[in-house]
């Protein structure tokens, strides 16, 4: 045989290698999404993760479902897609007895949110006609997308702030007895299309803060449109949507709005955000996730912010944003913040993001990198709502995340109309008229929901089907909460044109937990922007009572830390917003710790 | 996207003023790689539309280092590697997964293909739209191409469509592109016809970088083309209505497919053509040989 032939032979079989080498990864990717698909009994579940999920809404007293918004009719052809949110829930302690109630919002005009009042029984009972925070989505006012809790004026009660498409609304909180609506007193504007808000201090004077960031222009009344160029411009650069607002508590029960005074100044399609103090300065920044675009991360030097998302590293690749979640993943003190983005396997791959701080950064400026594929929680279909928490209390933070865009029809795929436009030029992809109907079509639907549990070295395993998260409805908010004071993390989750899911959770008894509920003195009284640091076992994790985080959604004010099976606590600090820092010399283990600021 | 091998002018040996016009002129052989690098640039330093620069580096480096290994050792000496640059770094673009994997073995794929398949010493696939369609089809799950377009602006758009036009025109190649831009938007028109949508959802794609690489740097490579002026037209044509044809089929990477069907076949036939050419005027010319000469 010549010396070409045989070449030509080792060529050949060096391209056949190359073609099969695909299969084998996709082989090996199967197997391996096959195993974490398995559906365990609770024992197993129990035994190998140390925790278990039962869906228990029913049971509770829960029997929710979402009504979507219906906008002009202009918008008919796409009304699936642009009325896709909506369904929110946030947890608050809104009578203030210890037990944590839920608020969900509803969408179609007309509609009704539930206040859940936690009857400490395991069942809720919806109070919020009664407490006059039901009837809000009214024709002519828009309808709700979401809520966060604050209490703004120090009181000892949690206020509403209700997140809309339409007229926004502060509703004060009147000792747990009822709600007053004081919108106009606190000057609010008119008319705000937001996706989400947070309470914070950002300048430190005790008095909590709002920020808003908007969705679709605030100039347009999505039931009665003056035209159909209201879509973004850009499937990835859009900057013509929503302004963004930093109400700036002025003690009065007045807001004086401060956004570009203070450096805010954004049309980014805002979808999430969180304020978390990411550098250890006393001063929350503000991280925002814009669908259609970068995030941005405003760096707060307590009194002016300044837009350093590019810089930091996780403002450049544009993508879809939807989540904004922080969590002390590696028990390392620092807070990594996890963004969630679509991904459909053979259409669009953005992943989602997963941004670590970088080692070894000290000071004002901070750069982080993406190890969301390192760590495995890259893939999550078309995400929306997530939440770091213990949720088997083995002392490392886990990540349960929701997602589903549109479950219609599921034998057809809007994907490819979608992606013919969403890839145009922006007076295309501008126009609603543009977009072709999805005429009963799906989009990214029926997805399958991810419990990711840290094994602590640096991976995280999906176990939703194993602990019993099986639903594939389409998920949006997703909040955590110790919901019956056992010392565990339970899950809601709120889903477009779906259920509340309430999954209860039951965690081995053999892992112990710490719970803080904090009460501000110097700092605002919901203690908001507190970190709490708690050092066991030669380690040590950073928590932070959030005013808002995820996906229009808000955790347990009280912090839950898991600590494994035989903790022996070194110490616990708690930062306070007002600059103090405190010491606890005798937390009590798997105990809810009252803490009151000291004067 | 080319696959061709490019030879260097050698300047050593021409005047001063010669080998100025040469590097600048618009007919050397470094235009496409310069071309494609310039859009490379100007769509990441404007717009970000790069996944990342380590995994354009590595789609052109593994590319390159291709090139180098399998010309060596198929032909012993070391081959220019500018098509494997333009190669490397169209799967640098056009590629989106989060893994840096199919970047690598999308550019392996596209060199190799080059050397393996090949029929009458000429490759038949650009080797480019090979690698992509092959990774696209057998690893779905991983990748996908670029979705985005020039940020919001229509200036971008228009700068790389006249860059484009004139460069292309330079290389006497416009008439291909003509043709596939307007039988494009013709069967767009048809589309939006028999599928009820909007006329302009239909044409809304070939106002994305995607077709603009496609057009300048995929159906215009001159080693997968076919020779004749008329046979350019009528491939670029057939690949506009095959495109269809997978576009009324909901495919999303209905262009990249349609030139991977159309391309090869297009060369087979030219082949064919050619052979039954060459035949008959062997046969012709056997004819008038005068008698005991043998050709």
């Amino acid at each position: 045989m010549k010396r070409s032939d045989v070449t030509r032979i080792a060529l050949g079989v060096f391209f056949v290698g190359l073609l099969a080498t695909p299969l084998v990864i996709k082989r090996v990717t199967v197997r391996r999404a096959k195993a974490s698909a398995v559906v365990l009994d609770a024992g197993d579940a129990l035994s190998r993760y140390g925790f278990y999920f039962t869906e228990v809404s029913h049971a509770a007293g829960i029997d929710f479902i979402h009504h979507a918004p219906v906008l002009d009719a202009r918008l008919n052809p796409i009304m699936p897609e642009v009325a896709s949110m909506g369904a929110s829930v946030s947890v608050v302690d809104f009578d203030h007895d210890g037990w944590p109630d839920l608020y969900v919002t509803d969408s179609a005009t007309g509609s009704k949110n539930k206040l859940y009042r936690n009857m400490h029984d395991g069942t809720f009972k919806d109070v919020a006609e009664q407490m006059g925070i039901a009837d809000v989505n009214q024709d002519g006012t828009g309808v709700s997308m979401g809520s966060v809790w604050g209490d703004y004026d120090n009181d000892g009660y949690e206020d509403l702030y209700l997140i809309k498409w339409g007229r926004p609304e502060l509703f004060h909180n009147d000792h747990g007895k009822g709600f007053t609506r004081v919108s106009e007193q606190a000057a609010l504007p008119p008319w705000i299309n937001a996706n989400t808000a947070v309470w914070f201090d950002y300048d430190g004077d005790g008095l909590l803060d709002l920020f808003v960031g908007g969705y679709y222009a605030e100039d347009i009344d999505l039931w009665h449109l003056k035209t159909t160029r209201i879509m973004p411009e850009s499937f990835e650069y859009a900057k013509n949507g929503g302004r963004k607002y930093l109400f700036h508590n002025l003690g009065n029960g007045r807001f004086e709005e401060v956004s570009k005074k203070v450096g805010i100044d954004s049309r980014r399609w805002a979808l999430a955000s969180e304020a978390v103090d990411l550098r250890g300065t006393g001063h929350p920044d503000l991280v925002v996730a814009n669908d259609y675009g970068v995030s941005e991360l405003y760096l707060n030097d307590g009194k002016q912010f300044r837009e350093s998302g590019a810089d930091a590293g996780v403002g450049f690749a544009p993508k879809s944003g939807m989540n904004v979640s922080a969590g002390d993943i590696f028990n390392q003190g620092k807070y990594a913040v996890y963004i969630s983005n679509i991904s459909e396997d053979g259409v669009l791959i953005q992943g989602n993001n997963l941004w670590v701080p970088k080692d070894g950064q000290v000071g004002k400026q901070v750069k982080y990198e993406n190890l969301a594929r390192d760590l495995g929680v890259e893939l999550g279909g078309w995400s929306f709502g997530a939440q770091f928490g213990d949720l088997n209390n083995d002392g490392t933070l886990d990540l349960y995340l929701t997602n589903g865009y549109v479950s219609a029809d599921r034998s057809r795929s809007y994907w490819y109309d979608f992606a013919k436009v969403a890839g145009g030029n922006s007076s295309i992809i501008g126009d609603a008229d543009h977009w072709p109907a999805i005429d009963g079509r799906s989009h990214s639907g029926y997805q399958q929901k991810r419990v990711w549990i840290n094994d602590g070295a640096g991976k995280f395993v999906d176990v939703a089907h194993g602990v019993g998260v099986t639903d594939t409805c389409d998920g949006r908010s997703v909040a955590m909460a110790d919901l019956f004071n056992r010392g565990v993390l339970d899950v809601i989750v709120a889903n477009q044109r779906g259920p509340l899911l309430l999954y209860k959770n039951t965690v081995t008894p053999k892992n112990h937990w710490i719970e803080f509920a904090l009460e501000g003195t110097r700092s605002n009284r919901s203690a908001i922007g507190a970190q709490i640091i708690v050092r066991w076992n030669g380690q040590e994790q950073v928590q932070q009572v959030a005013g808002g985080s995820g996906f229009a959604s808000e955790n347990d004010r009280r912090v839950h830390f898991g600590l494994g099976s035989e903790p022996h606590i070194e110490g616990v600090t708690i930062k306070w917003p007002s600059g103090k820092i405190q010491t606890l010399s005798a937390p009590t283990l798997d105990k809810i710790n009252d803490v009151t600021e000291p004067q | 996207m080319s696959g061709q091998i490019i030879v260097i002018p050698d300047v050593s040996k021409a005047s001063p003023t010669t080998n100025w016009r040469r590097w600048f002129s618009l007919e050397n052989r470094f235009v496409p790689p310069i071309f494609i690098t310039l859009i490379l640039l100007i769509g990441h330093l404007s717009f970000g539309i790069l996944e990342s620069y380590t995994k354009t580096l590595l789609a052109i480096g593994t590319g390159i280092a291709t090139e180098l290994i399998l010309g060596r050792i198929t032909t012993g000496k070391w081959v220019n590697v500018a098509s494997a640059y333009i190669s490397g770094i169209s799967v640098g673009i056009l590629l989106r997964s989060p893994a840096f994997w199919p970047y690598a073995l999308c550019a392996v794929i596209a060199i190799t293909s080059k050397y393996v398949v090949r029929l009458k010493n000429r490759h038949i696939w650009n080797p480019s739209n090979f690698g992509i369609c092959v990774i696209l089809f057998l690893a779905a799950d991983a990748v996908t191409t670029l979705s985005i377009q020039w940020g919001n602006s229509v200036w971008a758009m228009l700068v790389i469509w006249s860059l484009g036009s004139v460069i292309i025109w330079r290389l006497k190649r416009f008439h291909i592109c003509a043709v596939y831009v307007v039988s494009f938007v013709l069967f767009a028109v048809l589309r939006a016809w028999i599928v009820g949508d909007p006329v302009v959802s239909e044409i809304s794609p070939i106002t994305g970088p995607e077709y603009q690489l496609f057009i300048f740097f995929m159906i215009t490579d001159p080693k997968t083309t076919v020779r004749s002026r008329n046979g350019q037209m009528l491939v670029a044509f057939s690949v506009a209505a095959v495109e269809m044809i997978l576009r009324l089929h909901s495919s999303i990477y209905a262009p990249l497919y349609a030139l991977f069907l159309v391309g090869p076949i297009a060369l087979l036939i030219e082949t064919w053509l050619n052979s039954r050419k060459e035949l008959k005027s062997k046969d012709e010319a056997h004819v008038f040989l005068p008698a005991g000469v043998t050709q």
